[in-house]
């Protein structure tokens, strides 16, 4: 047991702190969740993606340098230390590509990852429905079998970046009478400008079109676009929930930064006693999350799989970044309003943390039922 | 990086939880409680037999350690089985006594001590110190250096019934007039931290049983939301603060050990919380063995660095994870 970096792991450290001391933009981009914020966070994805730096994980073969877990938390710490952007393909290549590693066909690996590594192709998920939301297996949205293919039709909704994004994934009804809702389920990836598709954007809390409506007209997949077999999807969709993706969805590197970050503004603030606790939290829970995630991905390696304990995971992170940006804003007073800052843009997306990926409430039944064994009840 | 614990590791916890497990010691804390320590000096020594109180010992005075890993791990089992007990105090004072420059207190007292035929305690700054009657070595800390204590002063209860509080006596041979701490205070700190975490995780453990077994309105109550979810918030909570006692077990750094204790300590005293509430009226019974647990974590909260300490040394740490 130990919690020290080989040589090998420095080295790359070292070779990704300079590469981002050197690329990092000065200034930060326009929020991600704009028309010029997108496209600003979409070339930066090719910039990393020149160097190798998109996906460091993924086999060289799709833009990656099989640098494997360890090397990518690394990776991450410095990425946030170094105040990277954002990462708009965060949906493809933390939800998408896990799927397609592990259920794809070579050649939808090959054909999907390399524009997804350099950000040509942008992803968006396409889960909730407006009548599906936690109950996600209820959902109505139809695949109709047609030469060569599916027409999708239906309705989706919360679709995260499909505002401006190229591709999108989700689940489709493709057979209507089966016993359980969860049966007869797709996973299908499809393009958001094919004819059929209609992309209605919604504006977030402070008004930026974070996610978008997407109606579907008999819009035509080919089979090649069907993830794993026609209504097998709902396992397919839930086999990589639980395992190194709900480890790869949120990295530690990200919280240790805002961490610091938190606890300089703090001290510029003269220290003020009263944000002393929830500024130590932020601290503490960074480090708790960091060795946390250090431990499920020792016994990733060591071939477990992870299964349910990703919702602890999912509900300690939403709500840690809550309470992390809510201190900063409380801490700047009467600038903690304004919208324009990064403190603010950070406050308004952890807002969602607790809804998306599967609500807090559904965490705490998985956690309730799965690790402590509790009798399934009534919601 | 391999942040698990390796095979031997493992079999060591889960032989002492089977020692434990088999000693009932839920009759033991109850006898502590009123003042016979025959039961305890009885399992105190096969603690000693299974090596615990050695880990903290130098080998150099036929002991094991440090090994805080090790220590971590039992302090957990022993947390875990409510054992009684000065356990925190006198691995403190194994460390302390095994870093002073004069070997001669070492070489008479650790070795007793490693085997388990005696506990230690240790007060500072004329404060209090745990289970003086029981201890066979009581170490006073003071401005003027570390003394022997002759004896103990009136005892005090605690919240917890298990634990006994009284001032060490003045006088008594002086052992040293300027002791290293630091090294004995962090590991105070790491096993208090690990005790705690075991204390949380025995209550979450007989918490989810009871919960299962009592129905109300025709059903267990554990199948309502409004106990899943308390319960899955106490598991967040311990499960998070696991990786931080290990980790500063580990590295043994002031702000990873304050952390670890903070988080611990809270994380056990939240899943107290849900316990008694989940338990309802018999949970706030002394005959109740939950009870045990229950005093046992807002007794170490505030045991060997309150939460506001831990944060302090936290925040003013000039190293970053």
């Amino acid at each position: 047991m130990d919690l020290a970096f080989t040589q090998e792991d420095e080295a790359f450290r070292a070779e990704a702190r300079s590469w981002l001391h050197a690329h990092v933009p000065a200034s930060p981009l326009p929020s991600l969740e704009t028309e010029e914020g997108f496209a600003a966070h979409r070339a930066w994805e090719a910039e990393l993606a020149a160097d190798r730096w998109s996906v460091v994980n993924w086999p060289r073969a799709y833009g990656g340098r099989d640098a494997g877990i360890v090397r990518w938390l690394v990776f991450e710490e410095e990425y946030y230390a170094a105040g990277a952007p954002g990462r708009v393909n965060q949906n493809g290549i933390s939800l998408l590509a896990p799927t397609l590693f592990d259920h794809g066909t070579q050649e939808q690996r090959d054909r999907v990852l390399p524009s997804m590594a350099t950000g040509r192709t942008v992803w968006a998920q396409a889960w909730s429905e407006p009548e599906a939301g936690s109950d996600l297996a209820s959902l109505r949205a139809k695949g109709v079998r047609t030469e060569g293919g599916w027409l999708l039709s239906g309705q989706k909704t919360w679709s995260s970046r499909a505002a401006f994004a190229d591709r999108a994934f989700g689940l489709f009804r493709t057979d209507p009478d089966t016993p359980k809702p969860h049966q007869g389920l797709t996973y299908l990836m499809f393009d958001l400008r094919a004819p059929g598709v209609t992309v209605h954007p919604i504006r977030r809390l402070d008004g930026k079109p974070a996610f978008a409506e997407l109606f579907l007209d008999e819009v035509f997949v080919p089979d090649e676009d069907v993830i794993g077999e026609p209504g097998r999807g709902w396992r397919i969709a839930m086999s990589t929930a639980g395992n190194e993706r709900g480890l790869m969805l949120r990295s530690p590197g990200r919280f240790l930064a805002a961490a610091d970050r938190l606890h300089a503004l703090w001290q510029s603030q003269g220290s003020p006693r009263g944000a002393r606790t929830r500024v130590a939290d932020a601290l503490i829970g960074a480090r708790a999350y960091q060795l946390f995630t250090y431990a499920a991905a020792s016994r990733f390696l060591e071939g477990e799989t992870l299964g349910p304990e990703s919702s602890l995971n999912k509900v300690f992170w939403s709500e840690y970044d809550i309470a992390l940006t809510e201190t900063a804003l409380d801490l700047l007073g009467e600038e903690g309003e304004l919208a324009d800052t990064d403190w603010s843009e950070r406050y308004v997306f952890s807002l969602a943390g607790p809804i998306y990926a599967g609500t807090n409430e559904i965490q705490r039944d998985i956690i309730a039922e799965r690790l402590l064994g509790l009798p399934k009840g009534r919601r | 990086m391999r942040f698990l614990l390796d095979a031997e590791q493992r079999e060591f916890a889960a032989s002492l939880d089977a020692m434990l497990t088999a000693a009932d010691t839920p009759s033991v804390v109850r006898d502590w409680s009123c003042g016979d320590h025959a039961s305890g000096q009885a399992l105190w020594r096969r603690i000693a037999e299974a090596g615990v109180f050695a880990l903290a010992v130098p080998e150099a005075y036929e002991g094991l350690g440090p090994r805080p890993v090790e220590l971590a791990l039992a302090f957990m089992e022993l947390g875990r089985h409510a054992v009684p007990g000065p356990l925190v105090e006198t691995v403190a004072a194994a460390t302390l006594l095994a870093s002073l420059d004069d070997t001669g207190p070492a070489k008479r007292l650790l070795p007793a001590l490693a085997a388990g035929e005696t506990m230690a305690t240790v007060a500072r700054d004329h404060g209090y110190a745990l289970d003086g009657e029981a201890a066979g070595i009581r170490l006073s800390l003071t401005a003027e250096g570390l003394r022997l204590a002759p004896g103990h002063g009136t005892e005090r209860p605690s919240l917890d019934p298990a634990r006994r509080l009284s001032p060490l006596d003045p006088g008594g041979e002086l052992l040293a007039t300027d002791p290293p701490l630091a090294p004995a205070l962090l590991l105070a700190r790491l096993t208090t931290a690990a005790q705690a975490l075991g204390v949380g995780l025995a209550l979450l453990d007989r918490t989810v049983t009871h919960v299962k077994r009592r129905t109300q309105f025709g059903v267990p109550i554990g199948s309502f939301q409004a106990v899943g979810h308390q319960l899955a918030d106490a598991r967040i909570a311990l499960e998070f603060a696991r990786p931080l006692v290990l980790g500063a077990a580990l590295t043994m750094t002031e702000e990873d050990v304050a952390a670890a204790k903070v988080t611990a300590c809270e994380a056990a005293y939240a899943t107290a919380r849900t316990a008694l509430q989940l338990h309802g009226a018999i949970g706030y019974t002394a005959e109740y063995d939950l009870s045990l647990w229950l005093t046992k974590a807002r007794a170490l909260r505030t045991a060997w660095g309150s939460p506001d300490e831990c944060r302090d040394t936290v925040l003013s740490g000039v190293r970053r994870w």
